[in-house]
Parts: structure tokens; sequence; C-alpha cells
């Protein structure tokens, strides 16, 4: 009881603190924050108080199994908060696309013009959708490769709460105008220390589980989400090192100025790709694909290999992002050497993960999930040798500030990182809610195609665009002079970016069809009636390499 | 714990260790990827000793030619402007009325301008020089403060209703109705008056009204017909021309709180052959006026301007 009375205790005193920094707010941003946080900590005391058993009651709700051999709840939550997600990110995707094709789309609304949606999109794709399915999949995949419950398993419900808090008051802060204008750190100081909070927490559950495994080893997937986990919340720290101009107040300054400030910027936007996007999601490759493939990962000494080799090399790349700037030309030279030293270590984790199907290759045409896979290391494999090439300042004079970038981005986060996403979502939600299988496998391979066009779209036209832009801008004609002014750079671009969209678009009708697929999933349908996608017999007798074949009479 | 086994489907050991039913295989790094990495490191290396790389206590490490990015642009920029450091001083030499006489020079000036204008001035007068609401266009022959090339350049060099220079096109219509000068009755008759001089609307006891008006309160400026004055900028009003809009709701602001369009004074913004060059190129837009005999201002066909009053 007396455990009752210091946690309702607790709630009370920050509802109390949160409702009075809201009446003294200096702006009007910042009150609303606080009244959310308000909400919050006044959920948090009713359910202290009626000593409501939340996991029973999602449960419920949800429809989810009983707890089995490892606890799974707050996964089954975070599988639901990544497909929500990352619906919320793609369609605000999809509308500052159409801005940026139609600008009358801005509607003339400060909340929804481009400047405040881009941030919303980027932080609702990488931090909710990505984030949600890397503490989802962490949660699942350490417990099961180390083989123990989750440690302290009210501090795994507080990460998962306390992140889906961190990610409404960053959005609903970017639609109010409140951002410390720093690309994919733009929440401001408090929202920052509360995302520290929680990453701390999160640390200490993984950490703990591993410490508490009953396996000898620790396998690879771990190692990369500890990394990632470490690297994050470094990262996190240093580049939000600012000083609020008041304590009731949105307002904060960083504490590091000019060309240092952007070098720490890019540091840590470098890194949020190298530790977030890369790292982490390699983890999720690192259990899910051969699982799924049912076979065994390729090379133990690449993933040695390249594991070491990727996080020490990453973490130094990051000022190839101020190529030709301020930046002295010794960062520069370190931040494109490093870049190009990079290629092969994020090879090493597209050659395990391709070269685990050996022996189950057939299954690409049988299995759309491992379809996916596939499609996502290429993608992987893709972008991981565009990036250094270009960061390589005679290829980056002409990409830098182009479209070239924005599609380069895109063909790494919707093709790695969604399509290993929707793998990974896919092989879960059957197993999380204790299903036969999925309601229906020909819509995953509906996502699957759509998926891919719409990448296919978006990369080529934003492929085209950049370099168009890039040549544009530095077409001398014969006297010396300028060819094109600014204008008409843009006016060039229109229909690219049309096509853009219409890939957007097609990225987003995959994944409601995904949605829908999960769904019905989850509510335990009846299977859809469709012809089989697995029917192709396996035989695994006849699948191996023909050198190594007997000779057969 | 080591439990290895040969995998049936590769003919390759595993490692021995198992998570969850995942385990690995003892395969080597492929000599490819392995060769390739060194490749890339040996690169890193060979670029770190010719470009400057390591940071010192002083400063970094030059690198084999001691390359650095400012030194790379400051060649550039003085090969392109050794390229023409003839010509510009040609132009530098010349007298804007006198460009025309040479017309090799006169066409490098227009292109230089035409490069100048578009880094300087599409974002108010657009990419082809057709203006906006606001903007005047610069490819018809209707101008406000004069379209000989010398004007122009003047124009140019001193911007329209810039403080601090003593030289600026100045002008200031008053606010009429803003400013109490008229009531909104007035307001609408003189607006009727405009539209019939500018042919848009049929005479009408409003603007019989409103030409009353007109004539106390705006001739001065606008002329007795509305063919307007270069001298202090003010708008022809019978042709179809309009700066800021012709129908009766922009009329009507017009004419209650003014309008005080301003441009940058580009002398002080820009290079004098720059601004000669910006010059020729307007002036080569299309509605460039020959440079005046010495008598200015020839009044501009007063019986057509009047024509329409005369409906």
């Amino acid at each position: 009881m007396v455990s009752l009375v210091t946690r309702s205790g607790i709630w009370f005193a920050v509802l109390l603190l949160a409702v009075m920094a809201s009446a003294l707010a200096k702006d009007g941003g910042f009150a609303i924050h606080m009244a959310i946080c308000a909400l919050a900590a006044l959920i948090g005391m009713i359910v202290t108080l009626r000593q409501a058993d939340v996991d029973s009651i999602a449960r419920g709700i949800l429809k989810m199994p009983d707890q089995g051999r490892y606890d799974d709840d707050p996964i089954r939550w975070g599988v639901i908060a990544t497909v929500f997600w990352g619906m919320a990110g793609f369609l605000a995707g999809l509308y500052i696309a159409l801005e940026l094709t139609w600008p009358q789309l801005n509607l003339g609304l400060e909340w929804i013009n481009f400047g405040r949606l881009r941030p919303l999109h980027t932080s609702a794709v990488i931090f909710a959708f990505g984030g949600n399915a890397l503490i989802a999949t962490s949660y699942y995949v350490v417990q099961r490769t180390c083989r123990a419950r989750l440690a302290f398993p009210g501090l795994a419900r507080f990460v998962f709460w306390g992140y889906q808090l961190f990610i409404v008051l960053a959005a609903t802060g970017y639609l109010l105008g409140i951002t410390q204008g720093k690309e994919y750190a733009e929440p401001e100081w408090y929202v920052d220390l509360w995302l520290t909070i929680v990453w701390v927490a999160y640390l200490a559950v993984f950490v703990g589980t591993i410490v508490k495994r009953t396996e000898p080893h620790i396998y690879v997937a771990n190692w990369f989400y500890l990394s990632f986990i470490l690297t994050v919340a470094m990262l996190h720290i240093v580049n939000n090192l600012n000083l609020p101009v008041s304590i009731f107040g949105s307002k904060s300054y960083p504490v590091f100025a000019g060309v240092q400030g952007a070098l720490v910027q890019w540091w840590y936007g470098h890194n949020a790709v190298g530790f977030f996007l890369t790292a982490g999601f390699l983890a999720m490759m690192y259990y899910f694909v051969p699982k799924q493939a049912e076979r065994p990962i390729y090379s133990y000494r690449l993933s040695i290999i390249h594991f070491w080799a990727l996080i020490f090399l990453y973490i130094w790349a990051g000022p190839h992002h101020l190529h030709y700037t301020a930046l002295p030309d010794w960062a520069q030279t370190l931040g494109m050497v490093f870049s190009v030293m990079l290629w092969m270590p994020s090879w090493g984790g597209m050659i395990n993960g391709l070269m685990t199907l050996n022996g189950a290759w057939d299954k690409i045409r049988t299995d759309p999930i491992i379809r996916m896979f596939v499609m996502s290391l290429a993608f992987y494999g893709m972008s991981t040798f565009e990036g250094p090439m270009m960061s390589v300042k005679a290829v980056n004079s002409l990409s830098h500030y182009t479209d070239w970038t924005i599609g380069h981005v895109h063909s790494g986060a919707l093709g790695w990182n969604g399509m290993v996403t929707f793998g990974t979502l896919y092989y879960l939600t059957p197993r999380l809610w204790n299903r036969e299988r999925l309601y229906s496998l020909r819509m995953v391979n509906w996502h699957f195609w759509l998926a891919t066009t719409g990448i296919v779209f978006y990369a080529a036209s934003m492929w085209v665009a950049g370099i168009t832009q890039g040549l544009m801008w530095r077409e001398y004609g014969p006297d010396g002079y300028l060819v094109n002014s600014f204008a008409e750079t843009v006016a060039a671009l229109h229909p690219m970016y049309a096509l853009r969209a219409f890939g957007g678009l097609l990225y987003l009708s995959g994944a409601t069809i995904m949605a829908v697929n999960i769904t019905r999933t989850i509510l335990g349908h009846t299977l859809r009636d469709e012809k089989p996608m697995t029917e192709t017999p396996y035989d695994a007798a006849r699948d191996v390499p023909l050198a190594g074949a007997p000779a057969h009479a | 714990m080591a439990n290895k086994r040969i995998d049936d489907a590769t003919g390759v050991e595993t490692v021995g260790h198992e998570w969850d039913g995942i385990e690995e295989l003892n395969n080597p790094l492929p000599r490819w990827w392995l060769w390739t990495f060194y490749a890339c490191i040996v690169f890193a290396i060979g670029y770190c000793v010719v470009y400057p790389a390591i940071p010192m206590v002083k400063s970094a490490t030059a690198g084999t030619f001691g390359w650095t990015s400012r030194g790379a642009l400051a060649t550039e920029m003085k090969a392109a402007d050794a390229s023409r450091a003839g010509l510009r001083a040609a132009i530098a030499a010349t007298s804007v009325e006198q460009l025309g006489a040479d017309p090799k020079l006169l066409r490098a000036a227009i292109e230089g301008g035409r490069a100048a204008f578009k880094v300087n001035c599409v974002q108010c007068h657009g990419a082809g020089a057709a203006g906006a609401k606001g903007y005047p266009n610069l490819n018809d022959d209707d101008w406000l403060w004069g379209g000989d090339i010398a004007t122009i350049h003047q124009t140019l060099e001193h911007g329209v209703r810039q403080p601090g220079d003593d030289a600026t096109r100045m002008s200031q219509m008053p606010a009429f109705g803003r400013d109490g000068i008229l009531t909104a009755a007035q307001v609408q008759d003189v607006v009727s008056h405009v539209r019939v001089i500018s042919g848009q609307e049929k005479p009408s006891a409003s603007a019989q009204r409103g030409a009353k008006i007109f004539a106390e309160n705006c001739v001065v400026c606008h002329g007795a017909n509305g063919e307007g004055n270069r001298m202090v900028g003010a708008p022809k009003l019978s042709d179809a021309i309009w700066l800021y809009g012709g129908d009766r709701a922009t009329l009507t602001e017009t004419v209650t709180n003014a309008r005080y369009g301003v441009m940058p004074a580009w002398g002080a913004r820009l290079d004098p052959v720059t601004v000669k060059m910006l010059a020729a190129y307007v002036h080569s837009l299309g509605g460039g006026e020959a440079t005046p005999a010495p008598a200015p201002q020839a009044a501009p066909a007063p019986a057509a301007a009047a024509a329409p009053q005369a409906k």
C-alpha cells in the first residue's frame, strides 16, 4: 500500500508541476505542451489509484493472448504503434511532396506549411515508425536470443509509454512552430530531457536483459542493438546541449555556435543514420532474416569484422555533410575518406544477409516476406554504395543541396528501413497473437510490389531532379555568366516532383494494405480466401550447389 | 558447448553456437570484399597525404600540393575575372548612352546584364521580366520613370524610394481615403472616372462627379487626361497596363491607402559595370526608348489619351 501511495503521490506531484508550468508559460506552445504532460500524469495517477492492470486491459482491447514464456506485451503494443506511426509518417510525406509540387496546398495555414510538416514527416518515419520498430524488436530479439525474460518489466513499459509521449510532444511542437532548428533533432530542450530519461531507461532494460541471459554468448543482433542504444544516447545528449531562455518557455539556444555547431549537428545527423537507421535495423536483419529463411547466418567472421569496422568508421563520417563550407579542409578530407572506407563494412551486412539465403533461394519465389527482406537488403546495398560515392568531394560538388540527396535518403529509408520493418511486422504479428499465419499472404505480395514500384518512382525521379538541378546551377554560358536563375531550376523540376509524389502514393497504398492485413490478423479474422502462395514444394535435398552434387545415375 | 556440424545445403561447417534456432556458418570473409576494403583504406591514406588532413596544434597538414578550398576558389575566380577584364574595362570607360555605338560591346553588356538580372532581379520582376502585382513589367514600353537607357540606369543606380540615397526616385501619392482627404463615396467616384478613362467602364453619373474630384486632386501628378508623369513616377491611367490592378476593388485600395513601391539602390550593392550591364539588358527587353534629343518630355499623343474620355 505504501508503494501505491508513493506512486500516486509522484504522479500527483508531476501533475501539479505540469499544471503550474502551463500556467506560468511564456509562450502558447509551452503551455499546450505542459498541458499534454499534465494530462499524461493525470492518466498515470488514475491508473495507479484504480490499481488497474494495464497489461490485461490492453490484452482485452488488443485481443492479445496471455503472457507466454517471454514478456511480450510491450512488443505487441510496439507492433501496433509502429503500424500507426508509419501510416501517419507516410501520409505526411505524401502531403508535403504534393505541397512541393503544388504550393497552393499550404492553404495559407502556418500549421501545415511545408516548413512545419517536413520535420513532422521525418520525425514520424524515423523516430516514431523506426523507433517503435527498433524498441519492439529489440525487446523481442533480446529475450529470445538470451533466453531470458525482460529485465525491469515496469521500466520496459515506461519506455514504451514515455517514448509515445516524446513522439506526441515532438509532433505537436512542430505544428505549433516549436523547433530548435537542428535537422532530425528539432524538439526543444524539455522534450530532449524527457527523451534522455526514457532512453536511459531503455538502456537499463536492454543491458539488464543481456546480463541475466542464460546463453553463454551474446548474439550479433544484440551487439548491433546495444551499439545503437549507446551511441544514440551519446549523440542525443551532445547535440542537444542547450541553454533554455526561461524554464517556463520553449525557446533555447545551443552551447555550440557557428561552424562548431554545424559540425556537432552533422556528427549527430550522420550517426543518427549510422546507428539508428543502420546499426539498429541491421540488428533486426540479423534475427529476422535467418528466422524467416530458416537458414544459418552466412559468416560469423564477417559479422564480427563488419560490426567493429562499421561502428568504428561511421562515427567519423559526419563532416561529409559540410563539404565546401566554412568547415576546415582537413575535417572535410577526413569526413570523405572515412565515408569511402565505410563502403565495405556497410556491405558486410548486406552480404551476410543475402548469403544467408544460400540453400533457400527458392523461397523468394514462394515467400513474400523473404522477398521483402531481400529487396530491403538490395536497397541497403545500393544506398550504402551511393552514400560513400556522394561523399567524394568531386561528386558532392554536383549533388550537394540538390534533390539527389533526398533520393538517396529515401532509397535507404523506403527501401532498406521500410521493407525490413514490413517484413519484420509480418513475421511478428501472427507469432505474437498466436495466429496460424497472416490474414493474407497475397496482400503481402501486393504490398511488396506497390512499395517496390513506389521506391523506383521516388528514387529515379529524384536522381533525375537532383542531377538536373546540380547541372543547371553550375551551367555557365560562353561569356562566363550563369545561364539559369534559381526560379528556372525550380520550374524544371516540377514534373519530377509530381512523379515523386506518385511514388509516395504507391508506397502509402502498399502500407495501407499492410495495415489492413495486420489488423485483420490481430483481430483473428478467418484467413482470406485466396490462392496459396507457398504451394511450391521445397526439397532441401535438391537445393545444393551444382559443383558439390554427387553424380546421379 | 561447441556443437559444430556441417550444414547440409552448403556443406559449410557451423561455428557451433545457436540462439533461438539461429546458427552461424564458418565461411571466411569473401576475398573480393576484403581486398576492396583494403583498397579503400589505401585510397584513404593516399588521399590524406595529398590533401590537408591531419589536425596539428596550430594548423593541419597541408598535403602534397598545398591545396586549399579557398585557394582553389580564388584561382577560379581570378581566371574568370581575367577572362572578362578587357570587356569590363571597356564598359567602364563607356557611358551608358554610348554603349549602343559599339554593337559588340552592347551585346556583351546585355549578356552580362542578363546573368546579373537572374541573380538579383527575378525575385520581383520574374524570370521573364514580366513583373507581378506591384512590380513593373520591363518588357513593354510603359515606363514609370522613363525608358531610355540613361534613365533606366539612373533608376537602377539609386533605386526607388530608398532612404539614405539623395538621388533616389522619390514621390508619394496621398492616402486619399485613409487620411480623410476624400470620403468613401468620393473615392468610388474617382475610381469610376479612372475606369472610364482607361476604357473599362461606360461613363456614368459617378464618373462625372469623379472627373471633378480627379481634376482637383489627381491631375497634378497623373495629368489632365491621366497620361501620367515620369518626373514623379506617376503611372499612366488611360491605358490597359496596371501596376497593382485596374479592377474596382484594387483601385479603391490604391486610392484609399496609396502605394509605396520600392526598389533597392543597386549602385550601393553591385559594382558600376554590373549596373551598366543591367541597364543595357533591361533597355534591350523590348520597350527601350531612344536617348531623347535635348528637349525631354515629348508629350505622348494627348489626342489618343483623351479619346476614351470623349466617348
